[in-house]
């Protein structure tokens, strides 16, 4: 039998033990966004035709996912590799390919579990159609697996807890922030509304958005290509690193 | 048969410092084989290799015939590895940390086995304790607990006594005999050179990446350690010819190295020859320390 199960399991639990840091603080943050942006800005613009708060939540889910996504795999990766533990995977019988999907699928259940929540603690206040759930979904999914394998790369790659700090911080927020989830980027100039479609996290996050409004910047199936290349490229990345061992194996 | 482990020509490279400049060793199955050597001397490095945690830069290892790389999941199965930092995953309780690691290789419900093992290595009353919980000693079990959750017939232990206290240590040490009298091959290396020459059949030494000294222990005691006698005389001089390396002459009290017992016995009788009385004499038997450092210092 394989390996696999047993460590997407302990990817699990090993989140799911600090929950309260890996999921419900998360949860906290997008639900402060929200009410600080619903009390500055409700009643004074619409977006979509829908109020600002309805608007501003899927993205502020979609960030959650993808945000926690990359937490998830870079955090553990990095931990094992300074701590030392990484050894009891890296001496069973487990391939690339098994280490990288539990990597991924557990940094996909955190990121969903945290959307999830948010959705959740949010709903008693707005009020969110659901156009075409199945779009929601297929961004949500193919989202967290992007950041998931960009997490695992991450990891792979950094010696130090910083590295993976300076990566959440200059790369995925940045990117995340400037992505469109407080704002469409119709409303940007024009040679930002162009370098806005170089940054694929806007593509999951529109995407992600048509699956509730019906209305995208960019239509869905476009973007679910741009999203799925991204994911095929990472995948592909991660995993031809994990195959050679760099950084892993010496 | 198929070795247990059977090293070829292996070597590796770290840029221009070659950690290993081609190792050739067999281990028979059923051995206790140790890996001796100062700090540098590529022990971790070809034991890191055998494991798959290394890639060699040449050369080929092969565990009961399993190749490490080509054929690198049976292999793995094949082999338990004790290492030699005290890692552990702080998240988790000695349990579940055991029930992982025989997940990992594909093994589940293997409660049973696990409350064995936690038995013979007395980690029963902590199997539901953090591991952050643990002394020292305790996580130095549960590393050996780890190794063997899968059952493999080679097991390499990497210092595995090292800042173990007496007790723990002696414990240890009936637990992985045990394991050998079973049938279970063990490599082992220690700077515990006494451990060393009371448990392994067999010795290699290693000193810059290659193997300088290969042999039974008893083979190697014989060869390189001579005798070390403590020698008091009526007399204040030796007689004349006597074959012995004085280390120390001070009013009638020697201390020699003399080669064998042949040397001792050329010694005695040119004593008597000479009328000269002992009145103290104490015989250091060979210790492989000795040999060691005799090995090293012709290597240098």
């Amino acid at each position: 039998m394989s390996g696999f199960p047993t460590l997407f399991y302990k990817e699990l639990l090993r989140f799911w033990k600090v929950s309260f840091q890996t999921v419900a603080a998360p949860v906290l943050t997008a639900l402060l966004y929200l009410l600080v942006f619903t009390h500055a800005l409700e009643g004074r613009m619409r977006v979509y035709d829908v109020p600002y708060t309805a608007f501003l939540l899927p993205g502020l889910v979609m960030m959650s996912v993808l945000q926690n996504s990359f937490a998830n795999s870079s955090s553990s990766l990095i931990q094992s590799k300074i701590s030392g533990n990484l050894i009891f995977m890296l001496l069973p019988p487990i391939s690339h390919v098994e280490l990288f999907c539990a990597y991924v699928l557990a940094s996909m259940v955190r990121g969903i579990t945290v959307g999830l929540g948010v959705l959740a603690v949010t709903a008693w206040f707005v009020e969110l159609p659901l156009a075409a759930p199945a779009w929601a979904i297929a961004f949500a999914l193919a989202g967290a697996a992007i950041l998931g394998a960009l997490g695992l790369l991450a990891g792979i790659w950094a010696d130090k807890f910083d590295q993976i700090a300076a990566f959440q911080s200059f790369i995925i927020l940045p990117l995340t922030f400037l992505s469109g989830v407080f704002y469409s980027i119709h409303s940007l100039p024009a040679f930002w509304q162009g370098i806005s479609h170089l940054n694929p996290f806007f593509y999951m996050i529109d995407g992600f958005r048509y699956g509730f409004f019906g209305v995208s910047d960019f239509p869905p199936a476009a973007s679910l290509a741009v999203v799925a290349v991204s994911l095929l490229a990472l995948s592909a990345t991660s995993l031809a690193l994990l195959k050679s061992g760099y950084k892993l194996r010496g | 048969m198929t070795p247990a482990i059977e090293i070829r020509n292996v070597q590796k490279h770290y840029g221009p410092v070659h950690a290993l400049a081609g190792v050739d060793l067999d281990v028979a199955r059923g051995e206790f084989f140790g890996l001796l050597g100062p700090n540098g001397a590529g022990k971790t490095t070809l034991i890191s290799i055998i494991a798959g945690l290394v890639r060699a830069t040449t050369g080929r290892v092969r565990v009961m015939g399993a190749d490490v790389v080509e054929d690198y999941r049976k292999a793995r199965r094949l082999l338990g590895v004790v290492p030699q930092e005290l890692v552990f995953d702080p998240f988790f309780t000695v349990r579940e940390t055991l029930r992982f690691q025989a997940g990992y290789f594909g093994l589940r419900a293997q409660d049973e086995w696990i409350d064995e093992v936690m038995h013979h290595l007395d980690l029963t009353a902590k199997a539901d304790s953090n591991m952050r919980a643990l002394s020292g000693g305790m996580k130095r079990r549960v590393l050996v607990a780890q190794a063997l959750v899968h059952r493999p017939p080679v097991i390499v232990l990497d210092e595995p006594t090292a800042g173990v206290d007496v007790g723990l240590r002696q414990g240890l040490w009936r637990f992985i005999r045990g394991l050998n009298e079973k049938g279970h091959t063990i490599i082992l290396t220690t700077h515990y050179l006494e451990e060393a020459e009371l448990y392994c059949g067999r010795i290699a030494m290693l000193k810059a990446g290659r193997i300088v000294a290969l042999d039974s222990t008893r083979n190697l005691l014989e060869k390189f350690s001579g005798l070390q006698v403590q020698l008091t005389l009526d007399g204040r001089s030796l007689p004349e010819g006597v074959d012995a390396t004085v280390l120390s002459a001070e009013e009638g009290r020697f201390t020699l190295r003399l080669r064998d017992y042949a040397a001792l016995e050329d010694l005695l009788h040119r004593l008597r020859e000479s009328r000269m009385a002992i009145r103290e004499l104490e015989i250091d038997p060979p210790d492989l320390e000795e040999v060691f450092l005799r090995v090293m210092a012709r290597e240098s």
